[in-house]
């Protein structure tokens, strides 16, 4: 490791600044919106320069103060925590050019979310780049503090019920996380996870450290029976939060749910692998049902999520036989549907703002009044359904191609039936938005900023489908999946 | 027995302790309060199993853990407190609806 010790200047970079920037956001409360927006930028650039600097040179390593592993912190960047970051500083991006016209008329709440976005994008940088397990359980709880405090901001009843029911999810969580982490500190002597993916041998320890830390992560990911708290959570926020939390705070977790897997379980999980895809296949169908029975737009949008997140874990049991192909096509999708429901999210925000409700069967003639927003709905919802060319279609299709090659039919039917259900939710909304509701309403103006965010984001979901090529060699940078096999 | 496992045994008897008390009691108070007697438990097997080998010295880097992990621990109840008191005053009560309206 030490000869490869080429300075993540970047990657340092990327955690200082937002934390600079949600610091000097607090203290200058009457500014908070122009340092907001300057840091989202200069984080993003950051974002590029680190992802440039890894396509050159390889995986980066970074030891913090010079202390190195087993002792000091280590920071890491390779494909696939560049590809991480990078889908956080587009959706980061996004939002940063909603939320100021979203808190136009709000300047407390502005200067309420600034710090606590850029908190929140402190958190994600830092826990993408981890390479030990108790670093990355400091971040996670640095992330679900943030995101907690986001979710009440509205400060009406349920949406403070919501982040209770969030805030306790989220510590049982880390504390089942924490755990494990003692416990395989204990037998192997550290947390750093290269050398414990060297140590790791087959013992209860282990396997209890397995049972305790995914069931953590599990509940932080909101996978079913574990999702009660998602819907809540994600349907009260302000919709920027709603945003950030459905798009990008339930990958983290899942990240790092993939890291411990592909490093240190993979090997010693036999079984717990099918228990994965069996959870993830009920996810998508209970998400699904679930979604195609909500009145509200927001909770709709909040179970796809559950669903969504189902066929992340479909890739656990199809990667024993076919590794690389299955986790890229993981990657791929979480990314996809980050953009995609980032856009759905934005775009609900624009239409509870114009008509001053989400219900779905009160939506009146928007695709006529708000074409743009109507536009981004559509097309994320190209992404989600899985169709051709989106990003989502990519992911979706590599998985049903190694599930086929497999033999393994019920997942493919799951996937398929999937995505019929989806495309039944997504029409039900753009159903109503043709026609007229039965009470009209005087519409209220939604800036452009508003629109044109929601419809980039939705954009970048259909575009990704024509980068698989170049995405897919991106996460193929340092090896993350221990492929031995060529990527399509 | 020896301390070590005692230790270790005690931290996970307050964890299942404090897991039972998060999931049965409704009130938030004894929900938060739960979630610190699990907190307490976990760092007791971080300490407690930081001797590792019987004769030898105690691992220092638990102890750093456990110090990271109160401070982390500290910002999570003043945060889970505020929520409460948030909670009581908008709703009028300090335990958390059974559904949420659909």
């Amino acid at each position: 490791m030490e000869q490869t010790t080429i300075a993540l200047t970047w990657g340092v970079v990327l955690i200082l600044l937002p934390l600079a920037g949600a610091m000097l956001a607090f203290l200058f409360r009457r500014v908070a919106t122009l340092i907001g927006i300057g840091t989202a930028v200069a984080t993003s650039f950051t974002a590029v320069a680190l992802a440039r600097a890894v396509i050159m040179d390889g995986t980066l390593h970074h030891a913090v103060g010079g202390w190195g592993a087993p002792l000091g912190i280590d920071l890491r960047a390779d494909g696939l925590s560049v590809l991480m970051l990078l889908m956080t500083a587009a959706v980061g991006l996004a939002i940063s050019l909603y939320a100021p016209a979203y808190f136009r008329d709000e300047s407390r709440k502005a200067e309420q979310f600034w710090p606590l976005w850029l908190f929140l994008w402190t958190g994600l940088n830092a826990l993408f780049l981890s390479a030990d397990i108790f670093n990355l359980y400091v971040t996670l709880e640095l992330l679900g503090l943030a995101a907690v405090a986001l979710t009440a901001l509205p400060g009406r009843a349920d949406a403070l019920t919501g982040a209770m029911r969030y805030l306790l999810a989220t510590l049982l969580g880390s504390l089942l996380y924490l755990l494990g982490v003692a416990l395989l500190y204990h037998g192997f002597g550290s947390v750093d996870i290269a050398i414990l993916a060297v140590r790791v041998e087959p013992s209860p320890v282990v396997w209890a450290a397995l049972g305790l830390m995914s069931t953590g992560l599990l509940l932080k990911t909101a996978l079913f029976p574990l999702h009660f708290w998602l819907p809540p959570a994600h349907a009260s926020a302000p919709a920027p939060v709603s945003a950030l939390l459905s798009a990008l705070v339930v990958k983290a977790s899942f990240y790092i749910l993939l890291r411990l897997w592909l490093e240190i379980f993979g090997t010693l999980g036999e079984g717990v692998d099918t228990l994965f895809g069996l959870l993830g296949a009920v996810a998508i169908l209970w998400g699904s049902l679930q979604a195609l029975r909500q009145t509200r737009l927001k909770l709709l949008i909040a179970y796809s999520t559950v669903a969504q997140l189902g066929y992340l874990f479909l890739a656990f049991p199809l990667a024993v036989t076919a590794g690389a192909t299955a986790w890229s096509a993981v990657a791929y999708l979480a990314l996809s549907h980050a953009l995609a429901k980032a856009a759905m999210f934005l775009a609900a925000g624009n239409l509870l703002r114009f008509g001053g409700h989400d219900r779905i069967a009160d939506l009146d003639r928007v695709v006529q009044r708000l074409p743009l927003t109507t536009g981004a709905f559509a097309l994320a919802g190209v992404s989600i359904m899985g169709l051709p060319p989106s990003g989502g279609f990519i992911g979706k299709w590599l998985l049903l191609e190694t599930a086929l090659a497999q033999g393994r039919w019920g997942l493919a039917a799951v996937m398929i039936l999937g995505g019929l259900l989806a495309a039944g939710y997504i029409f039900k909304v753009l159903g109503h938005a043709f026609t007229e509701a039965p009470e009209t309403h005087e519409p209220i103006e939604v800036p452009a900023s508003m629109e044109w965010a929601a419809l980039l984001l939705a954009m970048g979901a259909v575009l990704l489908g024509f980068l698989a090529v170049p995405a897919l060699s991106l996460i193929g940078i340092g090896d993350p999946f221990g492929a031995s096999e060529v990527m399509p | 027995m020896t301390p070590v496992l005692l230790y270790a045994l005690t931290g996970l008897g307050l964890f299942s302790l404090g897991l039972y008390a998060l999931i049965v009691h409704a009130h938030l108070l004894r929900k938060i309060l739960a979630l610190n007697v699990m907190g307490s438990g976990v760092f007791l097997v971080l300490g407690g199993l930081a001797r590792r080998v019987p004769q030898g010295a105690p691992d220092p880097v638990p102890q750093a853990m456990v110090i990271t992990g109160i401070v982390v621990a500290v910002a999570a109840t003043a945060l889970a407190l505020v929520l409460m008191l948030r909670v009581r005053a908008a709703t009028g009560r300090t335990v958390l609806p059974d559904r949420q309206s659909d």
